[in-house]
């Protein structure tokens, strides 16, 4: 059978504008926030890999915290040795820092679209609400820290039963990956700073950010129902 | 209509200029799939001498293997294995040959080089993970080969490491101590290091497409490593938090899988309550899913070899790709078929027995589609498609044996005995092998701009195939006179009778061996001094082939990236090169096979 090749597109000349170092994937030098400001006119030149990179590296979090619950649930019916843990108070503030942290990363969100579409020509706004989200992320870890300072000074460590092995290797597998997320933070504000956050890398940062928001929800729901 | 999203995209990182960012922390992912397939050699050497070792010692249990009490002088006194050695290198073959060699060649290695140039893509989009993932990997191989050089050695407890045994520490045996712990950090390493790499082939195929590479124009083995990584991505972030939990319970005093009142070598433990089933379970989520992982991608490979030798398209394209993503879906429902005996609840293993028997369908599907496209097909017979064979011919004998151990009732009488060695070493090790040695006849004149040599090439494919076979299949007749697997010799009265099979497949064994030696051999003198290759010498259609260079250059197409008018495999048709037309060439051809 005969079939016609549909009408070729274009070929794609490499770009050749200089571009930041250190920059890969693709999209890059094309959707800059150049310190300049106005950025009418720049574009996602098609959806970076990123935005679709980090749903992936969500799926997969969200696959270990899984096993881990599965890991949970198969345990506390293994035995009749599950004691009841009354979870240290402080948690629940550190899930309203967590939630106001996610709170203020939206707020920088938004100042940093307002200055990429050219109604602010500063990043102060922007940064500072970056600034103020990744002290929330610290104080978040460090309220966690005391929790297991808490549980430590009533006598209850990793290995003590399984109630506190799971509360201590799930808050610890999270505290880490939140520490991921105040990485991200970090080079997100370092690339404002110099004027070459991406906007693909912005949003993939406050992604994750949310999702360590939700899983603590989770987590905290899951770890008051079953301890 | 074609969709025409995807994108001509570029990853600029600029060609390095030192050596070590050239060849060693490299960002290029052809020199990272190189890496990968030097990784998986050495695993793969480490792996059959290993094998070597065990085959000399269960046809003649008490020669003394020379230089053997160098490698342990515990382990062997006077260069004969003790049971325990034994048992040792048996984990650590398994475990190598999985994790290092099944895992990293037929995915990581081929597919770091060829998948994004089969999408057109410069690179894949996170090169600096795809860097962290060769050389995280490398640093778990170095933990697991760190662990032949502790005290009491690696570990005995088998690639599965069952607990209790694997949880308790020292007591648990000779290598059940630090041994565990290296064997668990480094898998657990590995899981982050295939997780990267995950990543990024995941986001290569959706997002680093070039323009006119619609998702049903990707060829089949980009579409093979592309579903691996999906199962890579969901079952590698479960075997993690397992061995993260494991090492938990050996470092930290903690009983997630140690039962209460375990009493081990007259001393009671201290631990309670824990679920040895719940180790089970995390570890055959992962398990199932990593069968495939280490077979999908070779199927791919294969059928993209077999078309280019067949000169004609498989009979359905889409048909190939489904069976593959229901492979995959599927391999996460079966797990429990590795648990019939466990002391899980029956109904679970009913439950898990329908699945194996449904996954049987793709697989065969799968099959007959290879089978009916070779029917009346003049296939040219090179290494590469030999191998191709091979790989289908070992599928099939190694599959027909899992229609009988996917039966709760038959694999009762079957689970511990030669009869699954046989099975799994067929349908996984060997087929993944072919399909290794297939991909690596097949592409390594794009890799090195050499041909390998045919004649080699054709004698080692013929020993392998025979070898194997003498190998694996008396491994069935094994297993049915109730030869009972781990066993490091045969001293009771009924196995007495098996004792010159095993010699027999000691010497099979050797011979296959040795007969890698020629491949080894032809790998090495055709990089340095075999006949030059052209650029496209097996005139083939895909981008790989399309490359203005062999090697490619650093950004894989030079100044432009390639604009794809066609599906992958346009063969049979007139066209002004020959019959065939490339995915990147504009002409219009009569009776072309377009289907997307």
């Amino acid at each position: 059978m005969a079939t016609t090749v549909p009408e070729p597109p274009k070929i794609e000349e490499r770009r050749d504008r200089p571009r930041p170092a250190g920059s890969f994937g693709n999209g890059g030098g094309q959707n800059l926030i150049p310190a300049e400001g106005d950025l009418r006119r720049v574009k996602d030149y098609s959806p970076p890999p990123s935005s679709t990179g980090i749903w992936v590296v969500m799926a997969s979090i969200a696959m270990s915290f899984a096993a881990f619950t599965s890991a949970l649930i198969v345990r506390q019916g293994s035995a009749a040795d599950w004691r009841h843990l009354t979870l240290p108070s402080i948690l629940y503030l550190n899930t309203v820092v967590l939630l106001a942290s996610s709170i203020a990363l939206e707020v920088a969100r938004r100042e940093v679209g307002a200055f990429m579409r050219g109604r602010t020509t500063h990043v102060t706004s922007p940064a500072r609400w970056l600034y103020i989200t990744l002290f929330l992320g610290l104080l978040f870890v460090a309220g966690q820290y005391i929790a297991w300072l808490q549980l430590r000074s009533q006598g209850l460590f990793l290995a003590t039963n399984p109630t506190s092995s799971f509360f201590y290797v799930l808050t610890a597998v999270h505290a880490l990956h939140v520490s991921g997320g105040l990485g991200g933070l970090v080079r997100v504000i370092h690339k404002l700073n110099k004027s070459v956050l991406r906007k693909s890398t912005l949003d993939a940062t406050s992604h994750y950010w949310h999702f360590m928001d939700a899983l603590w929800v989770y987590l905290l729901v899951l770890l008051w129902m079953k301890l | 209509m074609h969709d025409m999203s995807g994108h001509a995209q570029v990853a600029h990182h600029a060609p390095p200029t030192s050596f070590i960012r050239k060849h060693i922390f490299s960002l290029d992912h052809k020199v990272i799939g190189l890496q990968y397939y030097g990784l998986a050699l050495i695993a793969v050497l480490i792996g059959m001498v290993l094998s070597w070792l065990m085959r000399i010692h269960l046809g003649w249990s008490n020669y003394a293997i020379p230089g053997l009490h160098l490698l342990s002088a515990n382990g062997a006194p006077g260069n004969v294995m003790t049971p325990e050695y034994y048992l040792q290198l048996m984990t650590m073959h398994a475990t190598i040959m999985v994790f290092f060699v099944l895992t990293t060649a037929p995915f990581a290695a081929f597919g770091n080089y060829f998948l994004p140039i089969q999408v057109g893509a410069e690179d894949m989009p996170f090169p600096h993970f795809n860097m962290m993932s060769f050389w995280v990997t490398f640093v778990g191989f170095l933990f697991l080969v760190a662990s032949f050089f502790v005290s009491d050695g690696p570990t005995l407890g088998g690639w599965t490491q069952y607990a209790p045994l694997s949880a308790v520490g020292a007591v648990g045996g000779p290598g059940e101590g630090t041994g565990v712990v290296l064997w668990a950090a480094s898998i657990a390493i590995f899981c982050v290091g295939q997780l990267l790499g995950s990543l990024n082939f995941i986001t290569t195929t959706l997002d680093m497409r070039t323009r006119g590479m619609s998702l049903w124009r990707l060829p089949l083995s980009a579409w093979g490593w592309f579903i691996t990584s999906c199962m890579g991505l969901t079952a590698f972030a479960v075997l993690m938090p397992a061995c993260i939990l494991l090492i938990l319970d050996h470092v930290a005093g903690t009983s997630f899988f140690v039962p209460s009142n375990l009493v081990i070598n007259d001393q009671l433990q201290p631990h309670s309550g824990g679920s040895t089933l719940l180790w089970q379970h995390l570890f055959w989520f992962f398990g199932h899913p990593e069968v495939y992982i280490a077979i999908v991608p070779g199927m791919g490979i294969v059928s993209h070899v077999l078309i280019t030798n067949m000169r004609k398209p498989m009979l359905s394209h889409r048909v190939l790709v489904y069976s593959f993503g229901a492979l995959a879906v599927l391999s996460y429902m079966v797990y429990g078929h590795h648990m019939f005996v466990s002391g899980m609840n029956p109904v679970s293993s009913l439950a898990f027995s329908f699945p194996t028997l449904i996954i049987t369908i793709p697989s065969t599907i799968i099959v007959l589609i290879w089978l009916g496209s070779l029917y009346g097909a003049k296939l040219q017979i090179n290494t590469a498609s030999l191998f191709s064979l091979g790989f289908i011919s070992m599928f099939i004998a190694g599959g027909v044996s899992g229609f009988f151990l996917a039966q709760p009732s038959i694999d009762i009488m079957l689970h511990a005995t030669y009869f699954v060695v046989g099975h799994f070493h067929m349908v996984m090790g060997v087929a993944a092998m072919f399909g290794i040695f297939a991909a690596t006849y097949f592409w390594f004149p794009k890799m090195f701009g050499r041909m390998m040599n045919e004649t080699l090439g054709k004698i080692h494919f013929w020993c392998s195939l025979v070898g194997t076979y003498a190998i694996f299949m008396p491994f069935h007749y094994l297993g049915m006179a109730g030869n009972v697997r781990r066993y490091q010799a045969f001293v009771v009265d009924y196995m007495q009778p098996l004792i010159p099979v095993h010699r027999f497949i000691t010497v099979a064994a050797l011979f296959t061996g040795a007969a890698q030696l020629i491949f080894l051999y032809n790998l090495i003198h055709s990089r340095f001094w075999g006949e030059p290759a052209t650029d496209n010498p097996w005139q083939a259609t895909s981008l790989e082939w399309s490359t203005p260079t062999t090697p490619p250059p650093h950004n894989n197409f030079g100044d432009k990236l390639p604009v794809v008018y066609h599906d992958p495999y346009q063969y049979g048709v007139e066209s002004s090169v020959g019959d065939y037309v490339m995915q990147a060439s504009p002409e219009q051809v009569k009776s072309a096979h377009d289907e997307a």
